[in-house]
Order: structure tokens, then C-alpha cells, then sequence
């Protein structure tokens, strides 16, 4: 299993990984809000924790399609069957390098963008401890949907409509408990510890019905 | 150790590919799968390797231990598995981690020709080479059932004529050999079966009997 986490993390840091299409798009997104909105800085500070979010979880969406496609298309995903580990564990073990190559980095890059929209410290810091704790979930409802149009050649649009329902309450409870930590009325806690609930309900439920979906399309 | 199988039928959506297929092949044994286009040979070898589930009849392969059958084959389709940005020992370092244990990459590679090949991305070789080590791959594991889909398109001569003494190496060590192909693979003693005659959603065994 190591040798496959490996495996997954060197494949999205050679050239065509996709490990910095998501870091880029993110970029993107985040730079033209400030542009769009004008100097407004009480605006910008006011938005920047649901900026940062939507720009995190688009960037999300964005790397998913690659998830099984790529195994499936060279041969890959059934030899990936014939391991002696349950498949739900092969998918696991895939969602977690994943997350680490692409989700990691958006992570890691918040706070850099978080001074593009006149975040407080303590703003920023809130931001990044609800991304940790919920981008992990992006991956893993979008693992199901991955799996799901893993036999579409192009499923990438389509995973992210299959999966936006799913991950509009990670959205909802990130940006709450962001919020929280810098508005004093608003709570922090609660929707934080709904944030964590979610991501590891997602963490037990995803990779079991994702493996399932990719079971039933192996042919 | 004995592969069997009993009055298998696949159904790929609404439509039979095939049904009445009886085998029973012995450690030490070869099968050579014939047929035209779409008669059911890959279907055949994907249904043993546990991709298809089986519309009647099994496959088993008895006295092999606890594990699933899928955990004992060697899988060889058309596509090589191969990722091109990781080079030729990476890959295979991760296939023999994940598939199992079996002797060293570095031998494998000796054993197919392409020891040189080692440290190069495996985008970068032909495609005669990467089928090759596609091979190799079934050397870097132990498993004791090959199943192979026209194991030898993309190779030269002189590539086919190593993949037949490999095979007949694997079969001589008391493994089992299932191959699909049109070509002549040049297996001695190799048991023949011809897809064309289950076809139609029929079985002919009867028939022929």
C-alpha cells in the first residue's frame, strides 16, 4: 500500500501530473476577485474566507476526473483489482496521495492568498485549519463520483455536478466556522466539529462506494 | 493445483458472448484461446481473472490455498499498464510491491533484453519495448496463472520466440498458461480451445458429442 501512496505522488509530480494545474487554478480564481470587487478593503476582508474557500474547492473539482481515468485508460485499474488488498483500500490509499498532491498545496497557499484579500491573521489562520479539516472530504465524495464516470471519456464536468450537492454542506460549515473565528457573535466550534464530522463520514462512506461503482464498471 | 471450469456463460449487458464452456487445466499446463473477432476470448480471460461475474456456471482453482483466484493470475491485456512519466524500474518496483513478490527487477529486464531500459521513462521506449515490459511484469511477480491477450501483438520475431520459451518456462515450473491470440505462439503440448464453437448463445458441446 505504501508503494502504491508512492507511486500515486510521483505520478502527480512529473510533468502532466496535475499536481500544480489545481495550485494555478486557485491562483486564478483568487487574483481576479480583488479586480472584480475594487478596492473596498473592509469588502474584501469581509468575503476572503468564502473566497478562499470556493477558489479551494474548485480547485478541488478540478483534478478529480484524473483520480481513476488515467489507471483505467493504460490498464492499470484491473491490475489494481488482482492485489491482494480490498479495493475500498486500494481507493483509500489513492484519495489520501491525491489529497496530499493537490489539496495539500491550495492549503499550503491560503495564506499567501489570504493577504491578496485583506485577511486578518486570525482570519487566515481560521481558513487554513478549516480547509485541513475539510478539503479531505472534497476527495472523497469526489472519489464516488470519480469512479462513477470512470467508463465516460470526458466525466470530468459531470463529476462536479454529481458531487456539488454533496459538497455544498463541507462549503456551508468551512465558511461558518470560518467566519466564526473572526466575528465575535458567531460561534467557531460547532460548525468546525460538523466540518470534521463530515469529513470523516465521507472518509468511511467514499472510498466503500467508490470501489463499489468501480466493481461494477470493471469489465 | 487444477484451474476449472464449469459450463461457464458471460452476458455482457442483454447479450450471451458465450456459454457451455468447460475447462480443466492442470499445473504444468498451457491453453491457447482461438476464435475470430468477438467470439469471447478476452471475455474468457477477463471472467477468469474475477472482472466478470459469471452469468452460470464457476471457475475455481482448486488446491491453491485460501486466496481468491484473482490473487493467483497474472493479468496481460492489451493495454501494458505502464505509466510513461515514471521510469521502467519504477514501474515495475511498483507492480512487484503491490502484485507480490518474485525475483529482481534487474533480472526480469535481463530476461526480456531491455536491462538498459531501467532508468528510462517508459514513455519513452517503442512500443515493441513496452509490451516487452509488460512482460517482464508477469516475471517480477510469482503468480502461478498467466492470463495473456495476444501477449505477443507489437513484437518482433525474435520478441515472440522469447515470449514462447518464457511461457513454456513458466508452464515447465509447474505453472498455468492461459493464452487469447491469433497468432502462432509456438507452445508445445498446449491444449486448444476454439471460442467459435460456443458462440450464438448456444452451446454446441452437446452437439459434438
Amino acid at each position: 500500500m505504501r508503494a502504491l501512496f508512492v507511486r500515486e505522488l510521483r505520478l502527480a509530480s512529473r510533468v502532466g501530473g496535475g499536481a500544480l494545474t489545481g495550485l494555478l487554478f486557485y491562483l486564478a480564481v483568487v487574483t481576479v476577485i480583488p479586480f472584480g470587487v475594487g478596492p473596498d478593503l473592509k469588502l474584501l476582508a469581509r468575503i476572503g474566507p468564502a473566497v478562499l474557500w470556493i477558489g479551494a474547492l474548485l480547485a478541488g473539482l478540478l483534478g478529480l476526473e484524473r483520480l481513476f481515468q488515467q489507471d483505467r485508460e493504460d490498464g492499470s485499474l484491473a491490475l489494481l483489482l488482482t492485489g491482494h488488498h480490498p479495493l475500498a483500500l486500494v481507493v483509500m490509499v489513492k484519495c489520501l496521495a491525491h489529497w496530499v498532491a493537490t489539496g495539500l498545496p491550495l492549503i499550503v497557499a491560503a495564506p499567501v492568498f489570504g493577504l491578496f484579500m485583506n485577511m486578518s491573521a486570525e482570519g487566515i489562520g481560521a481558513v487554513v485549519l478549516t480547509l485541513l479539516a475539510g478539503t479531505p472530504a472534497i476527495t472523497f465524495i469526489g472519489a464516488v463520483g470519480a469512479a462513477v464516470t470512470v467508463t465516460l471519456a470526458r466525466g470530468g464536468l459531470l463529476i462536479a455536478i454529481l458531487i456539488l450537492p454533496l459538497i455544498i454542506p463541507v462549503l456551508i460549515f468551512g465558511v461558518t466556522a470560518a467566519y466564526g473565528a473572526v466575528e465575535d457573535p458567531a460561534p467557531f466550534l460547532p460548525p468546525f466539529l460538523i466540518l470534521c464530522a463530515i469529513t470523516l463520514f465521507f472518509a468511511a462512506l467514499g472510498p466503500l462506494a467508490a470501489a463499489f461503482a468501480i466493481g461494477q464498471s470493471a469489465e | 493445483m487444477k484451474l476449472i471450469v464449469e459450463n461457464l456463460a458471460i452476458d455482457r449487458g442483454e447479450r450471451r458472448i458465450f456459454s457451455g464452456v468447460n475447462l480443466a487445466i492442470a499445473a504444468g499446463q498451457a491453453l491457447v484461446v482461438t476464435g475470430a473477432n468477438g467470439a469471447g476470448k478476452s471475455t474468457l480471460l477477463k471472467a477468469i481473472a474475477g472482472f466478470l461475474r459469471p452469468a452460470e456456471g464457476r471457475i475455481a482453482l482448486e488446491g491453491a490455498g485460501e486466496a481468491e483466484l484473482r490473487e493467483h493470475c497474472h493479468y496481460l491485456a492489451h493495454d501494458n499498464a505502464l505509466k510513461p512519466s515514471l521510469s521502467v524500474g519504477e514501474n515495475l518496483l511498483f507492480w512487484q510491491s503491490y502484485l507480490g513478490a518474485g525475483p529482481y527487477v534487474e533480472t526480469a529486464l535481463q530476461r526480456i533484453g531491455l536491462a538498459h531500459t531501467i532508468d528510462l521513462p517508459a514513455g519513452f521506449l517503442s512500443a515493441g519495448q513496452k509490451r516487452r515490459i509488460a512482460i517482464a511484469r508477469l516475471l517480477v511477480s510469482d503468480r502461478a496463472v498467466w492470463l495473456v491477450d495476444e501477449p505477443t501483438a507489437a513484437l518482433d520475431a525474435a520478441s515472440e520466440k522469447m515470449f514462447a520459451r518464457l511461457a513454456m518456462e513458466h508452464v515447465a515450473g509447474g505453472g498455468i498458461l492461459i493464452a487469447a491470440t491469433h497468432q502462432e505462439l509456438g507452445l508445445k503440448d498446449a491444449i486448444h480451445l476454439d471460442m467459435g464453437a460456443y458462440t450464438g448463445g448456444v452451446s454446441r458441446t452437446a452437439e459434438m458429442q
